[in-house]
């Protein structure tokens, strides 16, 4: 039923874009003619799709939405990719998917006036998520890069974490930052298809590296001794420690800047949208509130919130 | 395309050697397991037998995955710890083990008892029966389905990324996300399994005419 309505939808809005391309004589693939396209179909959508006009942000110029944002509204669910292992951000508990990632997406979708969806995206799936049009957005401690700028699209970033080092609790190995790693006689672990895993190559090409699909099996190898330390971002590990803070500790020396960011599909509206409700919720004092519950809750203090990217908006 | 390809050509030589290493590894080891488990299943003792369906009904009925988890972690808790590779040879020998012990036992058995009868009548001793008259007819029947395992062998070592053996598809999926282009990366990987494989497929034929009953 739910790929059928989508599918039909996908074929409306093809026809749409296309219409409105021609009617505005647009130069296609140019990037700066992006968001004048956009505006037209905001207009000519509205009479159709019961926008609710009191929820929509309207801040710095963001517009009200486009096509994506009308089809979200229509279908009344907003189709969300989140980690479900990733503590502090993402945890799927039995009353549902918590974190701050959560707390972050289900803003948008009440900005939207619909429900979240909540599925499970793991590191590796997550630009094909988005390519194949299975989920809307995806907020899964996703780090902004070139490489994946190509093809997806970013909104954000809405936090800035930094990639450190995990230890067992007293640091037996006596390891002080990520040159220490840069040995075979130390294991890493980290997860398959991550900035990590890059990060970890570059910056200690000897490392012996361990890869898994989860941070977990990370901190289960470690506690067998399969590794020594574990590296990713220090919001992940503060988490995994928040978990077990008898067995690991945190190095507290970051070598890497990474701005997370909502993913969008490329060229989608829904980006600039919610950039707007971002804009909202760092002005209004609900992103802290919402950090505060979530990532804050394991010590961390709660830092200024970062500059938005309003390219193109 | 071809760029890319030219490009990460070097990423994809070093996990196909991976995977060839431990399909060579893991799949000797699943004959040498299919002979000894189909031997106990068909030998006279009974604990042996029971033995025997026991190890082919562990294996056989759980998914590859839970192997190789339990035979990574679990094992590993118990204080057995191995690195991936190894662990990775091991579980998927055991397993495709477990297929072998079934074919190879099945083979034996569509040589019709009369033909050992037979064998035994003109004066031949257990060894030279099996060799002369039981084997050579067995393994007419077990090619075709010893050829389906290697490729199914071949296959299953993919799930070896899950507990960090740098394989074929392992390759493939860093080079997903190391340049955002998932299809292209993935396709790289079928393009080589599939180009081994079609030769494998055409090395088991070509034995399976050799041993064929001539008519």
């Amino acid at each position: 039923m739910r790929m059928r309505r989508n599918r039909r939808l996908g074929i409306a809005l093809v026809a749409a874009t296309a219409l409105i391309l021609s009617a505005c004589g647009s130069d296609d693939g140019d990037d700066g003619g992006e968001a004048t396209e956009t505006e037209p179909a905001a207009e000519t959508e509205e009479s159709m799709a019961p926008t609710d006009e009191s929820m929509a942000p309207s801040e710095g110029g963001t517009s009200g939405g486009g096509e994506a944002v009308a089809a979200i509204q229509e279908s009344g669910t907003l189709r969300v990719g989140i980690k479900y292992d990733q503590p502090l951000f993402g945890v799927n508990t039995p009353s549902g998917v918590v974190g701050f990632d959560a707390e972050i997406a289900t803003a948008i979708a009440e900005s939207l006036g619909v429900e979240p969806e909540f599925q499970e995206a793991v590191s590796a799936n997550r630009e094909p998520f988005l390519q194949e049009d299975q989920v809307d957005l995806v907020a899964a401690t996703y780090t902004i890069n070139e490489e994946r700028d190509e093809v997806v699209d970013f909104a954000g970033p809405y936090y800035v974490a930094g990639q450190d080092i995990m230890v067992a609790t007293g640091n037996p190995e006596g390891i002080e930052g990520i040159e220490s790693l840069n040995t075979a006689d130390l294991t890493t672990c980290t997860v398959e298809g991550s900035t990590s895993l890059e990060n970890l190559n570059e910056m200690a090409p000897d490392a012996d590296v361990l890869t898994f699909d989860t941070y977990s099996k990370c901190a289960d190898a470690m506690r067998q001794g399969r590794a020594a330390a574990v590296t990713t971002d220090n919001v992940i590990l503060i988490g995994l420690i928040d978990e077990a803070p008898d067995d690991f500790e945190l190095i507290d020396n970051p070598f890497t800047e990474e701005p997370y960011g909502i993913g969008v599909q490329e060229g989608s509206d829904l980006r600039c949208y919610v950039n707007g409700v971002l804009q909202t919720m760092y002005d209004d004092g609900s992103w802290a509130e919402a950090y505060e519950a979530t990532v804050g809750s394991a010590g961390v203090s709660t830092p200024e919130p970062p500059e938005l990217n309003n390219e193109g908006c | 395309m071809l760029e890319f390809y030219t490009e990460y050509w070097p990423d994809y030589w070093d996990g196909t050697l991976v995977t060839l290493r431990l399909v060579v590894i893991s799949f000797t080891l699943a004959c040498i397991i299919g002979v000894i488990i189909a031997g106990f299943r068909v030998s006279p003792v009974p604990p042996l037998r029971s033995f025997a369906s026991g190890y082919v009904a562990l294996f056989r009925n759980m998914p590859l995955l839970v192997v190789f988890f339990l035979a990574f972690f679990g094992v590993g808790d118990l204080g057995f710890v191995f690195g991936p590779f190894p662990t990775a040879a091991v579980a998927l020998g055991m397993y495709t083990g477990a297929y072998m012990a079934e074919v190879i036992r099945s083979g034996i058995n569509s040589v019709s008892s009369g033909q050992a009868e037979a064998g035994r009548a003109i004066g031949l001793g257990f060894i030279p029966l099996l060799r002369e008259i039981v084997i050579p007819q067995a393994v007419r029947t077990v090619i075709a389905p010893i050829g389906n395992l290697f490729i199914a062998n071949f296959k299953n070592t993919a799930v070896a990324l899950t507990i960090s053996v740098f394989e074929l598809t392992y390759i493939s999926r860093k080079l997903i996300n190391e340049t955002a282009r998932t299809w292209l990366s993935l396709l790289g990987a079928a393009i080589i399994y599939t180009v081994i494989l079609l030769f494998a497929g055409w090395v088991f034929r070509t034995l399976e005419d050799r041993y064929a009953i001539k008519r």
